[in-house]
């Protein structure tokens, strides 16, 4: 029985409980003068039935999904013959992965000795068992929860309390998902950054000027000398966000002041939403847009300049050299990107600086413009400081444009129009493809994903602390 | 009297600079307007400009004779010997006899090169499907290649210079070109492969139903997951969590999450979704995960917000009339509180739509040519398609790239729209 059809079961039963609950809270009811001489409605009555009959199955079918393939596994360890135990956890997976193709039925059967036969009996055994068994436990499970809940309906007692007891604990249980991602994510980049550092000093990692994440295979290869410099990253990094930052925060604070402080309404109405679209469009697209229009656009119009220079022998103009993937490209994508966020954030504190301030400015006798570079815009300062590093940390998170259009060469350069790589450039290209999970090159990406994630989470931190401050001046 | 003349110069001039002042920041802000609007106005007609093409594709219209000889079949073979027989050589037979001018050797590959590759399975598969045209004369509408398509599409017939032709065609492929058109065999159709095949190797034939499909299956599980547990972590944290120290733990940790870099919840999906519990890489199942953790945040900031524009009388009247406080929720506030939670949900999952970088991760780069059908079956999605097109040599997926891109912001758009229809129709102002 395969898992859709068997929650397809589950589900059906405890409809089938919430009906009997039904039919038997009303049955109680009639020899007591009907449903108004019961403790909780009938709906209730059969909810409670229905949940009885349905999470514990739902429970175990999940656990048993988690879990059974683990426990399987160490089971099936355990018939491994003598030698197979002493082996390092690299060829103990080989083997095991031997084990289960054969007990698959995929692939040649003979590549394993006849000691091993052993496991792979079990393996199979423990399989097929685990599939049977799961399905008839889940539906014993159901039976019986839905025999406690028909002994439970009873005219005294209050079914209406232990639906929302249940439906408190589910309510508590889904908000604490937010917490388990949170603990995912530190988890899940901390161990394997660990076993990182393990491998690689962490002095290296974090002050090391070369970056270059393959590892000689042999110890003649040619190009792979494995040094995991985070400099050069970081630097591309934020080169590319600055390239960004100076084009959004001109662009989308005087979009939002020019908005919010000048446009009539309809304009107003019209141009904010066409604005936002910039928001709305994947990253993908700016990806795309940027590797094949805007990258070829500057490299022709760096070429002109170059011969031009040429030709009225200006030697700085001649020497100028555009990479075909550069920074540039890359930061002026961002920059149009982050534009709306900027503005949508810039428009909120500039609304929130209260008319007061506005109208003694006007009275003094200055000019909506000095009132909004005097007034407006000192009081609003640290909103916009607090929206500008936010949009900073989106910079610096952003993937799919850089990975399309600002390469993977690890130059350790400030001159935007070479090519430069970034955090999450590597980290999606040291992760792309099948790979292994222990090599110093899959982990690097972890220990960047650290990295990445500090940043990110501190300057949202730090972001997030300047605007609060500056909301409590007024309100 | 002079004194004050001056003075009322000066402050004349002073007044006329604070005007300039004034209307040169006006047009500091139409102008950032205008960048803004002009950005946006570009990259639509770029995309546009560039894959409106795709949307057509190039079809030769020949004759082929299904020779009861040639082929070595008749119509009442079975299917075994069917796929047996040798359609390749039988299509480049008839290709020679029916152009029999053309002699060398390499001339002859660039006769063939101007059909798709897998014209053999074409014949084929048509064989299949009714054995009984053999030995029959059918006239086949063959899918050109993508070069010749290209080259059909976009440079035939104008006089452009060497350098703005596109699609790699030679003279002799060029002059066939010109025989097929005189003979009116040529003809441009709208692309039904775009929109029926999965992806392939060869641009002529590649599509995005499998991209499409695994989106699909990709928000399903992104939608049920995200939606009930959404809308369950804005209750409490509205309606019942007590100030403490956990639920301002729980809000934190929101907030947080809403602002990590989406490639981070990638590195989490492989980590512990697929090295951890195990789970096959590259299925939607797992994106599904992935997705749901990440528009998580969206969806229970909005839905928080719809909560708390309820107004409390209402709360106030259900609990005066008796009701618990889980009636009052259930059967009062969340119906008044629905509008803005699903106007919240469709912009997450337009967001879900729209992610590319931790599918990355989690393996659903892999180039897969089945249409997936379930969630546990290996899929690709659309943005995910997008950048892997957008890495191909060939000029036509350029094409084909674009108008991926197209189909996928009609989507966005759609949802977005639906959105703020939503959200004007149905929520109500208190």
């Amino acid at each position: 029985m395969t898992l859709p059809t068997l929650l397809i079961i589950v589900l059906a039963g405890a409809g089938m409980a919430y009906m009997l609950g039904r039919m038997r809270s009303q049955q109680i009811a009639k020899p007591i003068g009907g449903v108004r001489n019961l403790a909780s409605l009938p709906s209730y009555y059969a909810s409670l039935m229905g949940l009885w009959a349905l999470l514990p199955a739902l429970l175990l079918i999940v656990l048993w999904s988690v879990f059974d393939g683990a426990i399987i596994n160490s089971l099936v360890r355990a018939e491994l013959p003598i030698e197979a135990k002493s082996l390092s956890s690299e060829d103990l997976g080989l083997v095991m992965s031997q084990v289960t193709n054969a007990a698959a039925g995929i692939g040649p059967a003979d590549t394993l000795g006849v000691e091993y036969q052993g496991a792979i009996q079990k393996l199979s055994s423990l399989n097929s068992t685990s599939v049977k068994a799961m399905p008839i436990l889940a539906i014993i499970v159901l039976i019986v929860g839905c025999l406690l809940g028909y002994r439970s309906i009873r005219a005294t007692h209050n079914a209406r309390y232990g639906v929302e007891r249940i439906f408190n604990v589910v309510l508590i249980v889904c908000s604490s998902i937010a917490i388990f991602s949170t603990f995912g994510i530190v988890f899940s980049v901390l161990f394997e950054s660990i076993h990182f550092f393990q491998k690689v000093p962490f002095t290296e990692f974090l002050f090391g000027t070369h970056w270059s994440p393959q590892i000689a295979i042999r110890a003649d290869q040619a190009g792979a000398s494995g040094s995991f410099g985070v400099i050069p990253l970081i630097v591309g990094t934020l080169l590319i966000s600055f390239i960004a930052l100076v084009i959004a925060v001109p662009v989308g604070l005087m979009s939002a002041i020019y908005l919010s402080e000048y446009a009539s309404a309809r304009v107003r109405a019209w141009v904010k939403p066409a604005l936002e679209i910039l928001a709305g469009v994947p990253t993908v697209v700016y990806g795309f847009f940027a590797a094949l229009t805007v990258a070829p656009a500057i490299r022709n119009i760096g070429d002109g300049i170059r011969d031009w220079g040429a030709e009225n022998g200006i030697q700085i103009l001649a020497n100028l050299s555009v990479s075909s993937e550069s920074a540039l490209a890359a930061g002026i994508v961002m920059g149009v990107m982050i534009i709306p966020f900027v503005s949508s954030l810039s428009d909120d504190v500039i609304n929130a600086v209260p008319q007061s301030l506005r109208d003694g400015s006007y009275g003094l006798g200055s000019t909506q413009s000095e009132t909004i570079k005097k007034v407006v815009f000192p009081a609003a300062l640290p909103g916009i400081v607090g929206g500008v590093l936010l949009a900073a940390s989106r910079a610096i998170g952003e993937t799919m444009i850089v990975v399309m259009a600002a390469g993977l060469a690890a130059n350790l350069t400030v001159n935007p129009l070479e090519a430069v790589t970034t955090v999450t450039v590597q980290i999606v290209t040291l992760l792309v493809g099948d790979q292994e999970f222990d090599s110093a090159k899959t982990l690097a990406a972890f220990a960047l994903g650290l990295f990445l994630f500090v940043i990110t989470l501190a300057l949202n931190i730090i972001a997030l602390r300047v605007v609060k401050k500056y909301r409590e001046q007024y309100d | 009297m002079i004194d004050q003349e001056i003075v009322a110069q000066k402050r004349a001039a002073q007044l006329a600079k604070r005007h300039r002042a004034e209307s040169r920041f006006k047009w500091f802000g139409r102008l950032s307007i205008g960048f803004g609007l002009l950005c946006v106005l570009f990259l639509f007609t770029d995309i546009i400009s560039k894959g409106i093409g795709a949307f057509t594709q190039t079809y030769i219209n020949i004759e082929i004779p299904f020779d009861e000889e040639k082929l070595g079949l008749t119509p009442q073979s079975t299917e075994a010997e069917i796929k047996a027989a040798s359609f390749g050589s039988f299509f480049k037979k008839t290709l020679r006899e029916q152009n029999p001018e053309v002699t060398g050797r390499k001339d002859k590959r660039s006769l063939y090169a101007l059909f798709t590759s897998d014209a053999p399975l074409i014949l084929r598969d048509m064989v299949l499907a009714d054995p009984s045209i053999i030995g029959t004369t059918q006239t086949v509408s063959m899918i050109a290649d993508d070069d010749f398509d290209t080259y059909y599409k976009h440079s035939y017939g104008r006089d452009l210079p060497e350098d703005k032709v596109i699609g790699r065609i030679n003279d002799f492929q060029v002059s066939m070109l010109n025989k097929f058109v005189d003979a009116g065999v040529v003809e441009k159709r709208f692309n039904t492969i775009f929109f029926s095949n999965a992806d392939s190797r060869e641009p002529e034939l590649a599509g995005i139903k499998g991209a499409i499909m695994g989106s699909i299956l990709t928000l399903f599980v992104t939608l049920i997951l995200s939606f009930p547990i959404a809308v369950a972590t804005a209750i409490y944290l509205e309606e019942f969590a007590p100030k403490n120290k956990f639920t301002d733990f729980i809000e934190v940790n929101i907030n947080n999450l809403a602002a990590v870099p989406s490639v981070i919840f990638g590195l989490l999906g492989l980590a512990v979704f697929i090295n951890f519990f195990g789970m096959p890489r590259s299925v939607p199942l797992v994106g599904g995960f992935v997705l749901t953790l990440m528009t998580l945040p969206t969806i229970i900031i909005s839905s928080r917000a719809a909560i708390k524009a309820v107004p409390p009388s209402i709360r106030d009247a259900a609990l005066g009339m008796g009701a618990s406080k889980v009636q009052t929720v259930l059967h009062h506030v969340l119906p008044l509180a629905m509008p803005g939670m699903l106007t919240g949900t469709i912009i997450g999952m337009a967001q879900a739509l729209g992610e590319t970088a931790p599918l990355l991760m989690i393996g659903m780069v892999a180039f897969i040519v089945d249409t997936p059908a379930s969630i546990t079956d290996s899929a690709t999605v659309l943005p995910v398609q997008i950048f892997l097109w957008s890495d191909s040599p060939e000029r036509a997926f350029v094409e084909k790239t674009s108008a991926a891109i197209m189909v996928l912001l009609g989507f966005l758009i759609f949802m977005n729209s639906m959105a703020v229809w939503l959200r004007k129709r149905l929520e109500r102002r208190w």
